[in-house]
């Protein structure tokens, strides 16, 4: 006997199981760069006047621009890759999932170069409380990403053989991975301008 | 999967994704943009805060589909919304109330 | 229809690496009460220092060095371990991954979790947290010694935490993934019929248990994850500027606050209360409506309790925070919810207490824990109240008062429902029932000595006397009045680690020797007892069950039997 409701939907919440229990798991996400958030709201209430901003300034704004440009460009590639399973396109189901590979790993390069540059001026999470934040912060970001990314690229490659047999549940596979990695941008919307612009 | 997702269904989708990408992508040029005008400190967050809600519920709404998503997810999302906030301000706010204090 | 898979399984398929909900819930219980046991011996063995000070512990004395007396921080190491192992690494896993997953999806009547294999993942990940909590003994440093709250900036600073902290991630991670599975799993998997209020209350227990569990762990996760990098990166989220550490000033940037802890601690841990709690006021719900054979009294109002309950518990955290210097209106407001949030548990419990009246009570083992929990609750919530409000709470925080108020709560109360459970449901495992006059030398010498132990903490605590003390207070005029009290309590707590041994036996014996019964041996009305005793591997149930009933129909008058399976279709 197979549990019900893995593929199809249950009629009375109109949910398959999957898709329930990721959006729990976001939520629960939520939570976590909540209990984040009110520590860098708590931290900078806690730090003389101004302090968070001046120590601020020597994030580098341009690189994280093109940064949430990337990250932006990988959910639109992300949601596109699910569209084409919609449409029956294997290939271009390949294509924008590679692009959001891709997008992924020119995210975390520019994260790399920026976390260098840092520690090159002798900034350390060490350094005071913002720096502490924001290496915590965009490193747990970073940590999600990673994630993703193992995901995705199981998806891409390894997992994809479930098209052939399975399509329309490897549809709900693709659109759960997408919910979680449209969370992770939504993650970064945030961070962007509270942790550099601010 | 649910239903009335047809083939014309989705290449509507399609466009509307990058609607949404466009108006993501010029929201985060204007928000740097913004960041380098003479504002207040206050009026900076407020600005900074609304535009990152615009983007983020943009995402949430069309990449995510919460637009049309079943009210179950909706009722567990307010649920979790109303318990973030609360996890924001109540410990800012015994913070201040402290600081009268001492 | 029939499972054409499980006859091949090999034994670590079927026992170990298993994706059965009735084996994962199994292998959470046996772990479970085995951590029980290593928590409540810590305990035992504090309790030679406090009634002894200063003289060499009987018997595993020279663990502790060559004369076999127990060193301060050893002392302070078993007491933080001893919170940390009951809480996250008995309690909880016993309450929620052993009855959550073995029960649950029986009483919905599902062949399974909605997630098998992170079900799987949930008791692998509790499994490693364990572990890395235990080998935290035998390091170098030492097991953490902050105690279970870990308050920096103490914990910051303090040797062993390290280890504590990364235990807790996997804790912490094995919670979320058990919790998201009980939730999908109870919205989706619902046998047909089984409308929301027919749930057994035991399944909103656990279903609102799931909630707290989701959406509170996480800001713990986040704390951990602070104290982490304050530990192994250099950071000062908790540690304030110019922070002196045994005559120096420690070197650290600074600008952190140590209540930025206590915020997101408490976030998880009152909420943490009640994942505590729930669970078993669930399992006394189903033995008290089987034992009294009536229904429950006032289901609804018990559910809407439940849930309002679960609801406030966000918002009641700083209440053990009064005497952090929090002004008068945070003060106001959080006296205000948790005086609120006592009402839902007024309401359970008045239920259960009404529940009984009138009934022709079948006073078995699982019924007199059941019977058992409702005073020894009832005495731990309302001694919360005092704490509750900030007057009080300044002169007793801290004190012995406390502990007696939540071991009351927890030990006699949540223990309690959880032994309940173990001998209502034992049958449905086993096809055997437990001895029930073992089961009788079980609970009354517990029930004796679970109120030696506990009662003259609060007479202690009255007295001033502080928890936290490695003499027990030796030093303190004030204490010197109420000290004789902890010979007492120390001979209480070790006559009811004794108690415990029918207890075990029981377990044991019953599995060769209990009596064998037929697959609904209580004539119980909820879907779990219309499965074999045991119910199928992988599947449970011959076929899934309908469900045309609520979940209490006992003695309904002009009915042949005194109860009605909800499976029982309604006639015409």
């Amino acid at each position: 006997m197979d549990i019900p409701y893995t593929v199809e939907e249950r009629p009375d919440t109109g949910l398959f199981n999957a898709k329930l229990g990721v959006w729990l798991f976001l939520a629960s996400e939520v939570m976590l760069f909540g209990g984040l958030f009110s520590a860098y709201i708590f931290l900078r209430y806690g730090a003389p006047v101004g302090a968070f901003h001046e120590w601020g300034q020597e994030l580098n704004i341009p690189l994280a621009t093109l940064n949430t440009l990337i990250l932006i460009s990988s959910s639109v590639t992300m949601v596109m890759s699910w569209a084409s399973l919609k449409l029956n396109d294997f290939k271009k189901y390949k294509l924008y999932m590679g692009l959001t590979l891709l997008c992924a790993l020119g995210f975390l390069i520019i994260k790399y170069i920026e976390y260098t540059a840092k520690f090159d001026h002798h900034i350390y999470p060490s350094t005071n409380t913002f720096y502490a934040i924001y290496f915590t912060l965009t490193g747990l970001h970073g940590l999600h990403i990673i994630g993703g990314m193992i995901v995705l690229f199981y998806f891409w490659i390894p997992g994809s053989k479930m098209w052939d047999s399975k399509p329309e549940q490897f549809t709900n596979r693709i659109e759960i991975a997408g919910l979680y990695w449209h969370f992770v941008d939504l993650v970064w919307i945030f961070l962007f301008p509270v942790l550099y612009l601010l | 999967m649910s239903s009335g997702h047809s083939t014309a269904d989705i290449q509507s989708h399609i466009k509307v994704y990058m609607t949404v990408f466009a108006a993501l992508a010029a929201l985060t040029i204007i928000t740097v943009a913004a960041s380098y005008l003479d504002l207040s400190t206050g009026e900076g967050i407020l600005l900074a805060l609304t535009i990152a809600s615009v983007k983020g519920s943009l995402v949430a709404s069309y990449f995510m589909h919460l637009i049309s998503e079943r009210a179950l997810i909706t009722w567990i999302l307010m649920l979790t919304a109303g318990f973030f906030f609360v996890l924001m301000f109540i410990p800012m706010a015994s913070f201040i109330d402290q600081a009268q204090v001492g | 229809m029939d499972s054409h898979n499980h006859h091949e399984e090999p034994f670590y398929r079927k026992y170990i690496w298993s994706t059965d909900h009735k084996i994962i819930g199994l292998q959470y219980g046996i772990t479970s009460l085995i951590f029980l046991l290593i928590g409540f011996s810590l305990m035992m063995i504090m309790r030679w220092q406090l009634a002894y000070p200063e003289s060499a512990v009987p018997l595993v004395g020279s663990i502790f060095g060559e004369d076999g007396m127990l060193l301060p921080e050893i002392y302070n190491s078993l007491g933080a371990m001893h919170g940390t192992i009951m809480i996250f690494l008995g309690i909880v896993p016993l309450a929620v991954g052993a009855f959550g997953n073995y029960i649950v999806p029986l009483q919905i009547g599902a062949p399974d979790m909605a997630f098998p294999k992170i079900n799987a993942a949930s008791y692998w990940c509790y499994f490693v947290g364990g572990v890395v909590m235990m080998s935290s003994f035998f390091t170098a440093e030492g097991a953490a010694r902050s105690g279970w709250t870990s308050y920096p900036p103490l914990a910051d600073i303090e040797v062993g935490q390290t280890m504590w902290l990364i235990g807790m991630i996997f804790l912490i991670t094995s919670s979320l993934l058990g919790s998201i599975n009980f939730i999908t799993t109870i919205i989706q998997l619902r046998a047909p019929g089984l409308t929301w209020m027919r749930l057994p209350f035991f399944v909103w227990a656990q279903f609102v248990t799931s909630f707290l569990l989701v959406l509170a762990f996480p800001p713990l996760e986040a704390a951990a994850v602070l104290q982490l990098m304050d530990r192994v990166a250099g950071t000062s989220f908790f540690l304030p500027s110019g922070l002196v550490v045994s005559g120096e000033v420690l070197g650290v940037s600074g600008g952190g606050s140590p209540l930025l802890w206590q915020h997101l601690f408490w976030f998880l841990a009152h909420p943490e209360v009640y994942v505590l709690i729930l669970p078993a006021m669930g399992i006394i719900a189903e033995v008290i409506a089987n034992n009294t054979r009536k229904p429950l009294w006032g289901y609804n109002s018990l559910v809407f309790a439940v849930v309002f309950l679960g609801f406030m518990s966000f918002i009641v955290w700083a209440h053990h925070m009064f005497i952090t210097g929090m002004g008068t209106a945070m003060s106001a407001f959080f006296q205000t919810t948790t005086m609120i949030i006592s009402i839902p548990s007024i309401i359970i419990l008045s239920a259960f207490f009404i529940s009984l009246w009138g009934a022709s009570i079948r006073f078995n083992t699982p019924m007199l824990f059941a019977l058992a929990f409702l005073p020894m609750f009832g005495i731990g919530g309302l001694t919360g109240l005092p704490l509750g409000f900030a007057a009080a709470d300044i002169y007793l925080h801290d004190t012995y008062y406390v502990i007696g108020h939540f071991h009351y709560v927890v030990a006699p109360g949540t223990i309690f429902g959880l032994f309940a459970g173990i001998y209502y449901w034992y049958p449905k495992i086993t096809g055997r029932k437990m001895s029930e006059l073992l089961g009788k030398l079980h609970f009354w010498p517990s029930l004796i000595f679970m109120n030696g132990v506990f009662m003259p903490m609060f007479i202690q605590g009255l007295a001033g006397v502080s928890r936290r003390l490695w003499d027990g207070g030796l030093e303190y005029a004030h204490a010197s009045g109420v000290l004789h009290w902890n010979e007492f309590m120390s001979i209480s707590a070790w006559l009811l680690g004794l108690a415990q041994l029918p207890f075990i036996f029981n377990i044991f014996y019953s599995l060769k020797r209990g009596e064998k019964v037929d697959k609904n041996p209580w004539g119980a009305t909820t879907l779990e007892w219309t499965a074999p005793s045991p119910p199928l591997p992988h599947v449970n149930f011959e076929k899934i069950p309908e469900v045309h009933r609520v979940a209490y129909e006992y003695s309904v008058p002009g009915r042949k039997r005194d109860f009605t399976p909800q499976t029982e279709p309604k006639k015409g």
